[in-house]
């Protein structure tokens, strides 16, 4: 006999895209059921212990921003935190973190099992049930179905997963953990074919074994930054853990070239198609010929653990290579392995197949999120699980999606490239795929976003309220430094002189002082008797817009551009046989795609500028069409 | 709402014109003013047959006259430009749906130009490649198969373009855009890992670096944008007048060129009592040759206004052809063509002399050829011999002509009819964007702030070769669809 279990909303898989769907959808007040293989693997880090770094940091504050777990999970149980590039511009400040693995996935099990709502259940999904293309439910390994009008799938890297350490190969998810089988053939059944990726991770070792003292000490900073909005910046002030550098050498390299051909990928085994953006040790020294050395750095995996992270050196050679490669590193020749570097295979989609809501668009309800869509990354993974979660809800209640442009967020950047591009390998998030970086920094992402999270409910109107005052006391100072003016009077040229600026040749505002590079807000106060106290946040934010005020109106009129393109919405009803003239791989591809806008449709792998232009004619002239029948009308009501 | 007050809902405010048929065939032009002015721009220019003035406006929609246009001076005083079939089209019974006036002439590249420039100075401005064609299409002019057929043609062109820039570049100079790229996505490339993986590449020094190398590429950018001009002339061509005396050969020249008989040949000197233009393609380069009447003094009035054209196709010409008969002896009429020639050499106009009628017997040494230049002090140009008539030494002259060309020897009058302006202006918003990487530099700005500006370059360059999506790209791709229509 069938057992039913009847809720709203269910998540496949509790990682950090599961997670964060999860606690969006019961948030927004919806009966959420969270599936995981094992609940002691919530929200778990198998592969590195940092959460943030370049880019990566951007999603969690704008996770956060949005209404998001990661950032506040994260400024609860980091080890160590760093802002990089502090030398570089604001827009590429990154904040990054070291985790305490296993605190960190505690702490967000806590947080899943006190939200209302939520029920988390051990189990593996095996089929998803849909009538007449709509999501009704998902049937458990058990048989039980739970019904549901939305599911959420957020498998990672657990379906149909192996590891291969060279000639060895388990049928395993990350870690040793059970890997899941069963979805393979309902998804195929339902018209979602699936792809295989791969990815790697290095080995584990006892820190015990390791000699620090041939490595380079790395501290975190001495003042942290958290991630989240929501966190004290004084309850993130801790001791911190350090992380060591060292570095591989020539013998390194050699033993790895002399067993090359013992590494699954050059053996040919992995069938996978791995991330170039992080490379085995094999690949780097394989491809990068050249270079004599490679960083190696050492990171603790938690407080509680003497396991250390061997960041640089992940590979899926055999262990034998393993052992005596590690080996040759300073610092690590007596090192003992805890867990071998593997390589991992999986299945995934191609992301294609998704539209901007990640909702599938053969299958109503279906909602797809993290490295299940062919990304890689926690962040990445949180910010579709986060935005998976919120647009399932946004359905169920009827109310309007919420995808976020490409202007807006790197979340929008990264949706839009996953769902969009041609993606062959596992998707990570760059800084350089923003093309408005300047204007989505992590220190505005509050201001940016603040706005939509509120929208959907996941901010509180307190919250929400505390941004709409900081945007308008940041305003408000911006134009008031435009409008005072700083004469050429002696005392005047003195303070200048006084703080190594030339002098002023002719009467200027503040503001225009104030982008002189040897200059900043602080260092003009004494010019400006008038300065009322502000909160550190907002001076910040006038410190920004005034010294970078020509590259950001350069973007914003960029965005002015882009945003023409992405708001040519295509007509829903197009019929794509109609329009005459577009090359027949433009054409396939627009049918199986429907793009929203001619934006969307101008990135389209396989359409050309000039299908873009067929479109845009064909669009015109569709509604010269409409009007003319339109007039047609209300003349014959004349 | 009536379907008429729709109809106008598009209608753009400015005027526009340019010449809407082919500028590569001669014989009959049109000079096309569409847009809210377009009957008071006429207006100015047309004269009845009388040379009375006419208020184009009270014409009835939809009639042709015959009349000419007229230039006035600084002083008011009217000069004839040449005979037109002018035709007035009222909104929105026109190609464009808006008021349209049609200068219909017969006169060539040259005198086309001419009027379009008088038309430009009388109040429209010059539409953008395809504007006409955006026009009726806005305007609802065109229905599905026309729709259809615009599309087609956009969709080749662009196919085109893409495949092989050469219709819009030659080749050598879409390389060179390339490898502009390649070096702009270098650097880029390079920030961008830095700035992705701080810890393992370093920044440092790095700046002297990028400014060397934008220093390479603003060197690159600025001679490309010289060379621009050139590959302009190259598609455009040059603008050629032959002179010389009557029945010397100057309409057989025109018509070998043009490989037809267009120009009236006959022995009897002074048959050619008009200018007659052709377009031709020498040795790669295109040519647009004006065949003058001999310029001589003459009473005969007809013939006065052909050789006043003759003057005044020698005032604009890039290149001079004149044209020697070899088998007679030089004439004053020789030396008075040479003064003339003279003059334009000394404002940098190229000749080329050339001895026709070499199958005959010769009547005229070389060296008093040359002595009507060196004899004035001024330098002989190029002198070529060959028979029209056998056709001896005419593809000497392409070769010539080309080598000329291609060396840089004709400096053109900057004009307004700059073809690849879309591709001008993306090199020089490139140029623009690596002077502001140079100013960011100098300015001591970080790393992450080049990028911005490098990738505005590489972008624009990128739009040259029609690999990425410019967003004004119904603009854009107008723009490359033949112009006018």
């Amino acid at each position: 006999m069938e057992y039913h279990i009847d809720t709203q909303v269910c998540v496949i898989g509790a990682g950090h895209a599961g997670v964060e769907a999860a606690l969006a959808c019961s948030r927004l007040g919806l009966k959420t059921v969270i599936f995981t293989m094992n609940v002691d693997s919530i929200a778990m880090m198998p592969c590195n212990p940092h959460i943030g770094g370049s880019s990566k940091g951007h999603l969690v504050r704008e996770i956060d921003a949005l209404g998001g777990e990661m950032g506040k999970n994260i400024d609860k149980t980091f080890i160590q935190s760093k802002m990089l590039n502090v030398s570089k511009g604001p827009a590429v400040h990154s904040l990054r973190t070291q985790a305490d693995k296993a605190e960190y996935s505690k702490a967000m099990r806590q947080v899943l099992e006190k939200q209302e709502n939520l029920t988390i259940r051990q189990a593996e999904v095996t089929e998803i049930l849909t009538e007449e293309g709509r999501v009704t439910g998902v049937r458990i390994h058990t048989g039980t179905v739970y019904r549901c009008v939305a599911a959420i799938i957020c498998t990672g890297t657990y379906l149909n997963a192996r590891c291969l350490v060279g000639e060895s190969i388990t049928e395993t998810g990350p870690s040793g953990m059970q890997r899941s089988t069963g979805l393979k053939d309902s998804l195929n059944g339902i018209g979602i074919p699936l792809r295989r990726f791969k990815t790697g991770t290095p080995a584990r070792m006892d820190g015990r074994s390791l000699d620090y003292s041939k490595m380079t000490i790395q501290e975190g900073d001495k003042v942290v930054i958290p991630f989240s909005y929501s966190t004290d910046p004084a309850d993130v002030q801790i001791e911190q853990v350090p992380c060591f550098l060292t570095y591989t050498n020539e013998e390194t390299h050699a033993i790895i070239r002399q067993n090359i051909d013992r590494s699954p990928i050059y053996a040919g085994i992995i069938e996978g198609t791995g991330p170039r953006y992080c490379p085995s040790i094999e690949d780097k020294v394989v491809k990068f010929a050249e270079k004599t050395r490679h960083q190696v750095f050492i990171e603790p995996e938690g407080r509680g653990t003497n396991e250390v992270y061997v960041d640089g050196m992940s590979s899926s050679m055999p262990d034998d290579v393993q052992q005596r490669m590690y080996r040759t590193v300073p610092g690590l020749e007596n090192c003992v392995i805890v867990k071998n570097a593997y390589a991992i295979e999986y299945d995934c989609i191609n992301a294609n197949l998704l539209k901007l809501t990640l909702e599938t668009r053969n299958v109503d309800g279906l909602f797809c999120a993290g490295q299940f869509n062919g990304s890689s990354g926690y962040e990445e993974a949180a910010a579709q699980g986060l935005m998976a979660g919120i647009n399932a809800a946004m359905k169920i209640l009827g109310k309007e999606p919420l995808v976020l442009k490409r202007s807006e967020a790197y979340i929008g950047v990264l949706i839009d490239d996953l769902v969009t591009k041609d993606n062959r390998e596992p998707y990570r998030m760059m800084t350089s795929r923003a093309e408005y970086r300047l204007l989505l920094r992590q220190d505005n992402a509050d201001l940016r976003l603040r706005k939509y999270g509120y929208r959907v409910g996941l901010i509180t109107q307190e919250q929400y309220d505390h941004v709409c005052a900081k945007e308008k006391m940041i305003n408000d100072e911006i134009a008031r430094l435009k409008s005072i003016r700083i004469g050429a009077a002696r005392e005047n040229q003195e303070y200048l002189r006084a703080h190594n600026s030339a002098d002023l040749k002719t009467a200027c505002s503040l503001a225009e002082l104030m982008c002189r590079p040897e200059l900043g807000y602080e260092q003009v106060a004494g010019l400006d008797p008038d300065r009322k106290p502000l909160p550190k946040e907002v001076t910040e934010q006038v410190e920004i817009n005034i010294r970078y005020e020509g590259y950001i109106a350069r973007q914003k009129r960029q965005v002015e551009q882009f945003d023409k393109m992405e708001n040519r919405k295509i007509p829903a009803n197009i019929d794509y046989n109609d329009v005459g003239s577009l090359r027949l791989e433009a054409r396939q591809k627009l049918k199986e795609f429907r793009p929203s806008s001619i934006g969307q449709a101008s990135r389209l792998s396989g359409v050309t500028p000039a299908d873009i232009a067929v479109l845009l004619i064909y669009m015109e002239k569709y509604k010269v069409q409409q009007k003319t029948e339109q007039a047609g009308k209300d003349t014959d009501n004349d | 709402m009536g379907i008429m007050a729709l109809m106008y809902d598009h209608v753009q405010a400015d005027t526009i014109a340019a010449i809407a048929t082919a500028m590569s065939e001669a014989g009959i032009g049109i000079i096309r003013i569409s847009g809210p002015d377009a009957a008071a721009v006429g207006s100015k220019l047309y004269r009845t047959p009388a040379k009375n003035r006419t208020d184009i406006s009270e014409w009835r929609p939809g009639t042709i006259r015959f009349g000419y246009i007229v230039e006035t001076d600084e002083n008011g005083e009217e000069s004839l430009i040449d005979e037109v079939m002018l035709s007035w089209m009222k909104s929105p019974h026109s190609y464009t749906t808006e008021d349209t006036v049609e200068i219909n002439t017969h006169g060539g590249m040259f005198l086309m130009n001419r009027i379009l420039e008088l038309v430009l100075k009388s109040g429209a401005r010059l539409a953008e490649p395809g504007e006409f064609t955006k026009r009726a299409f806005l305007g609802g002019r065109i229905d599905l198969a026309r729709a259809e057929a615009v599309m087609d043609l956009i969709s080749s062109e662009n196919e085109f373009a893409r495949k092989s820039s050469a219709a819009q570049l030659e080749g050598a100079v879409s390389a060179r855009i390339r490898e502009l790229r390649e070096k702009i996505l270098y650097e880029i490339a390079f920030i961008e890992s830095a700035l992705d993986d701080p810890e393992n590449y370093s920044l440092d020094g790095y700046t002297d670096k990028l400014m060397s190398v934008c220093q390479d590429l603003e060197k690159e950018m600025r001679s490309l944008l010289s060379h621009a001009e050139e590959g302009r002339i190259l598609k455009d061509g040059i603008r050629t007048a032959i002179v010389g005396r009557p029945n010397v050969g100057k309409s057989s020249l025109l018509n070998h060129l043009a490989g037809e008989e267009r120009a009236i040949v006959t022995d009897i000197a002074g048959t050619t009592r008009d200018t007659l233009s052709e377009t031709v393609r020498v040795g790669g380069v295109l040519l647009h040759l004006t065949d003058t009447a001999g310029i001589r003094k003459t009473h005969d009035k007809v013939e006065q206004i052909g050789v006043d054209r003759a003057q005044k196709a020698l005032d604009s010409a890039d290149l001079i052809l004149f044209v020697i008969d070899s088998s007679r002896a030089l004439s004053s009429e020789d030396e008075e063509i040479a003064a003339r020639i003279i003059n334009k050499m000394e404002e940098g106009k190229k000749c080329i002399l050339l001895m026709n009628k070499t199958d005959l017997s010769s009547g005229v040494k070389e060296e008093d050829v040359k002595a009507l230049f060196t004899s004035k002090g001024a330098e002989c140009p190029p002198l070529l011999f060959c028979s029209l008539q056998t056709g001896e030494g005419t593809k000497e002259l392409g070769d010539f002509i080309s080598e000329m060309f291609h060396t840089g020897e004709i400096a053109q009058k900057n004009e307004i009819f700059i073809s690849n302006l879309r591709h001008k202006g993306a090199v020089q918003e490139a140029l623009d964007s690596i002077c502001l990487v140079e100013d960011s530099i100098n300015n001591g700005m970080s790393e992450d702030f080049f990028s911005i500006d490098l990738m505005n370059a590489y972008r624009v360059l990128g739009t040259i070769l029609g690999e990425a999506v410019e967003d004004d790209l119904v603009e854009e791709i107008f723009s490359k669809f033949c112009m006018g229509k």
